[in-house]
């Protein structure tokens, strides 16, 4: 039976061979940066398997203090595959935030933020602040202690903010204390709000890389660039690295089962050695190390409202950074960028040894 | 309204109701008069807002004149009084000694007609401190819940009934809660505080020249300080744990009759005295005079009792009496070997849940189903005390089949863990056939482009 008379009904109503025609046109550049082209697409493939393996995880989670932890205990140790979908879930968040961060880094130093893709940057900054409230909201649904403690902390470090920080604190933790209002209030975020607004930011980011095409490093602006069908040549490497993903996903999960700890106990100390997840751990390091006072300013306050900034600062790239002729520019964002990358990763280290 | 409270009034409204033509023109002389009663107004507010300050200025001429005194026998017990329990309570000397302590002489404070008693005797210090605290009207002034039998438990003490017989060295209440320098007896402080109750007993009984007049031994103290229970007092700072007066009694203090040693034990460890007393060794123990729990735990030094104490083998304190032709040594044989299985079969499955877990294996849950294992085997130490096979028996069973499942979850866990690296082979070698397919087809698709 030929399938020609449904796809011939769908173009008459969807307009699928317009849709087509569209891909078949869109081509990517070729050249030696090619490869920072792919981390995108893997960010986006990770992200789906997140909903993925959130939803199969859905089916057995329940969100209140009382039952969150057994649930999850239940899903790793009783349900057929459920140790594998957990931890899927747990590391493919953490190489989504990873492949993120270089996409989001890859993008800054080839510069595809430049007109006309300013709010291409922005609606990316958006997803890379949703993300890490994935994270966040995400890691204290096992109801662990870890889980427990880190939340105590980071809500704390939110109620540091000036004029609103007691109110964001209350907010996130519904109350003045990490208690199952909490969880609720984080399970909501992490499967409903974040949800929907990352999708609403998902389409209108790949939206815009469809309607201006793909970006080319400033120097390669104006001079003959080498090109590949989006479809299906680059597509079929794009889908190799996803299978790829899968891989190692898998031995990850396999080898380096996540773990779950013990179930979180408001009147149980914290654990020694509390850590947050490796991605706040450069903020993290940083506000440990930051001296009490710092010119009469309280220390801690400072360093919170220095990384608002730099957040703040990210949003405003494409808007400072707006021309490819401005060398001297172009040198001050990069030296920027680089000792940036460089602190991060420090820290992230430091944090990691001490 | 108080008079001191009317003036500081009337000062303060004659302050705001200045003539107003006065005020312009105003001398030296009147600024002064009016400093001067704003002084007058602060004072007496001062006086008003600190009562307590005013409370201080009491007179007590004892106190005056013993700091005064140089020999430090006189003089101590004014510089002791400062944190005493009594003068907290607004107690002063007078209300234990008597006289008069308004009076600004020697003479007229000590005046034997205003009721000066002195120093007591040492016979009469039980009697001396007993006229308030063996007063329940009196003593519900001050601390309603403090008992008022003291005096009445004392002479039912063996120090009590020595001091009766005119004994003089006998302990009184000042010997324990010092003298002056009283202080309650939940202060850290304080001489028969939880902490210091042994070294305030250890003051006499530890003493092997004040002891030998008594013809008892004075190595209670050092015994006590290698027990379990010291471990527990000073080490983990258990204030809970038994000290001197938890077994002896503290006012009634006497040393226990080997009839009433269970009874003693039994406050606490409840448990194994009712097993005991049910047991075949009650018998036997009161036929042979044995002191109850004394005979195989020792009374002060009691050691953190262990597994080797129980059974026939080398160590073991059940062949002290039992020989291999009676029932009691076969019973303490197979309690002991019943023990010892337990505590194999539950190390094992730890061992192995602990294997599983650090290979990444999620086995929170067996471990915690484990501790089941754990309290049988806490069960039938308890157990022990009825020497009864049987009845351990009763408990290390359902413990074995506890640590039994422990171990089979934690083979279970690992056999997973071999099932999941295998199927991680199989899945590896499908997922890298996938890709080189893909790879071919890109190779396909461009070298078909290329020709074109």
């Amino acid at each position: 039976m030929s399938i020609r008379p449904i796809t011939a009904w769908l173009d008459k109503r969807l307009a699928l061979n317009e849709v087509f025609k569209i891909a078949e046109k869109k081509e990517v550049p070729v050249h030696r940066h090619s490869i920072w082209y792919y981390f995108g697409g893997m960010t986006l493939f990770l992200f789906t398997v997140q909903v993925v393996t959130g939803i199969l995880l859905l089916l057995y989670y329940r969100p209140s203090s009382e039952n969150a932890f057994e649930s999850v205990q239940f899903i790793v140790t009783e349900v057929q595959f459920g140790w594998l979908i957990r931890s899927i879930h747990s590391w493919s968040a953490n190489l989504m935030i990873l492949t993120l961060f270089i996409h989001m880094f890859s993008v800054f130093f080839l510069r595809a933020y430049y007109p006309p893709r300013e709010i291409t940057w922005v609606s990316g900054a958006f997803l890379l602040i949703i993300c890490i409230c994935f994270g966040f909201s995400g890691y204290l649904l096992p109801w662990n202690k870890l889980a427990f403690s880190a939340t105590k902390v980071g809500t704390e470090i939110a109620g540091v903010v000036p004029v609103v920080g007691h109110t964001v604190l209350r907010f996130l933790r519904g109350g003045d204390d990490v208690t199952g209002a909490t969880l609720t209030r984080f399970f909501g975020f992490h499967v409903a709000v974040l949800p929907a607004t990352a999708t609403v930011f998902i389409g209108i980011h790949v939206l815009l890389v469809q309607l201006h095409g793909m970006s080319v490093p400033p120097k390669l602006i104006g001079k003959p660039v080498q090109k590949m069908k989006f479809i299906p040549n680059f597509l079929l490497r794009d889908l190799i690295g996803w299978i790829l993903a899968i891989g190692v996903l898998a031995a990850l999960a396999a080898l380096f089962p996540w773990e779950l700890g013990e179930k979180a106990d408001a009147f149980a100390p914290a654990p020694a050695g509390i850590k947050p997840e490796w991605y706040f751990l450069f903020m993290f390091e940083t506000l440990k190390r930051i001296p009490a006072k710092v010119v009469g300013l309280d220390g801690e306050v400072l360093g919170i409202m220095a990384f608002n900034l730099v957040a703040l600062m990210l949003f405003l790239v494409p808007f400072i950074d707006r021309s490819p002729e401005n060398h001297r520019r172009r040198m001050i964002f990069n030296i920027i960028a680089v000792l940036a990358l460089i602190y991060m990763i420090v820290m992230t280290i430091i944090g990691f040894l001490t | 309204m108080s008079v001191r409270i009317q003036n500081s009034i009337d000062a303060l409204e004659a302050m705001g109701h200045e003539e107003p033509a006065l005020q312009g023109s105003r001398t030296s002389c009147e600024i002064g008069g009016v400093v001067i009663r704003l002084a007058l107004a602060l004072i007496s507010l001062l006086l008003i807002s600190f009562p307590a300050f005013a409370q201080e200025q009491k007179k007590s001429s004892c106190i005056e004149c013993h700091l005064k005194l140089e020999d430090p026998r006189l003089s101590a017990p004014a510089k002791l009084f400062d944190n005493d329990i009594h003068r907290t309570r607004g107690l002063s000397c007078n209300d234990c000694h008597g006289g008069d302590p308004n009076a600004d002489s020697k003479e007229a404070a000590k005046d034997r007609s205003k009721g000066y008693l002195g120093r007591p005797r040492t016979l009469d210090i039980p009697a001396y401190c007993g006229k308030c605290h063996s007063d329940a009207n009196l003593m519900k002034r001050f601390n309603p819940s403090l008992r008022v039998d003291q005096e009445r438990e004392y002479y039912t003490s063996i120090h009590g009934a020595r001091l009766k017989e005119g004994d003089q060295r006998a302990a009184t209440c000042i010997s324990c809660h010092s003298v002056h320098g009283i202080r309650a007896i939940n202060d850290p402080l304080s001489s028969v505080y939880p902490l210091n109750v042994a070294d305030t007993c250890a003051k006499c009984h530890a003493s092997g020249d004040y002891m030998r007049g008594f013809n008892i031994p004075s190595d209670q103290f050092a015994k006590f300080k290698t027990s379990v229970h010291a471990k527990a007092l000073y080490e983990k700072q258990d204030l809970s744990a038994p000290t001197c007066n938890d077994c002896h009694g503290n006012h009634g203090a006497t040393p226990p009759g080997i009839a009433a040693v269970a009874n003693v034990c039994g406050q606490c460890h409840a448990r194994q005295a009712e097993l005991f007393q049910k047991s075949p060794h009650k018998a036997a123990f009161d036929q042979k005079e044995l002191g109850e729990c004394i005979t195989c735990h020792s009374n002060h030094a009691i050691a953190t009792p262990n597994d080797q104490m129980l059974g026939t083998g080398q160590g073991s304190l059940c062949i002290n009496c039992h020989s291999p032709s009676d029932k009691g040594f076969v019973a303490a044989g197979q309690m002991r070997s019943m023990i010892d299985e337990l505590i194999a079969r539950t190390n094992s499955s730890s061992e192995i849940l602990a294997r599983a877990e650090r290979l990444g294996m999620e086995v929170s849950r067996p471990k915690f189903e484990l501790k089941g294992a754990t309290d049988a085997l806490t069960h039938a130490r308890v157990l022990i005390h009825s020497a009864s096979a049987d009845e351990v028996k009763k408990v290390v069973a359902p413990g074995l089949e506890v640590a039994e499942k422990g171990y089979q979850s934690g083979v279970a866990a690992l056999a997973e863990r071999t099932y999941r690296r295998k199927g991680l082979l199989v899945s590896l070698v499908f997922i890298l056939f996938l890709a080189v397919v893909v790879y071919l087809k890109i190779r396909q698709i461009e070298g078909k482009a290329r020709t074109a």
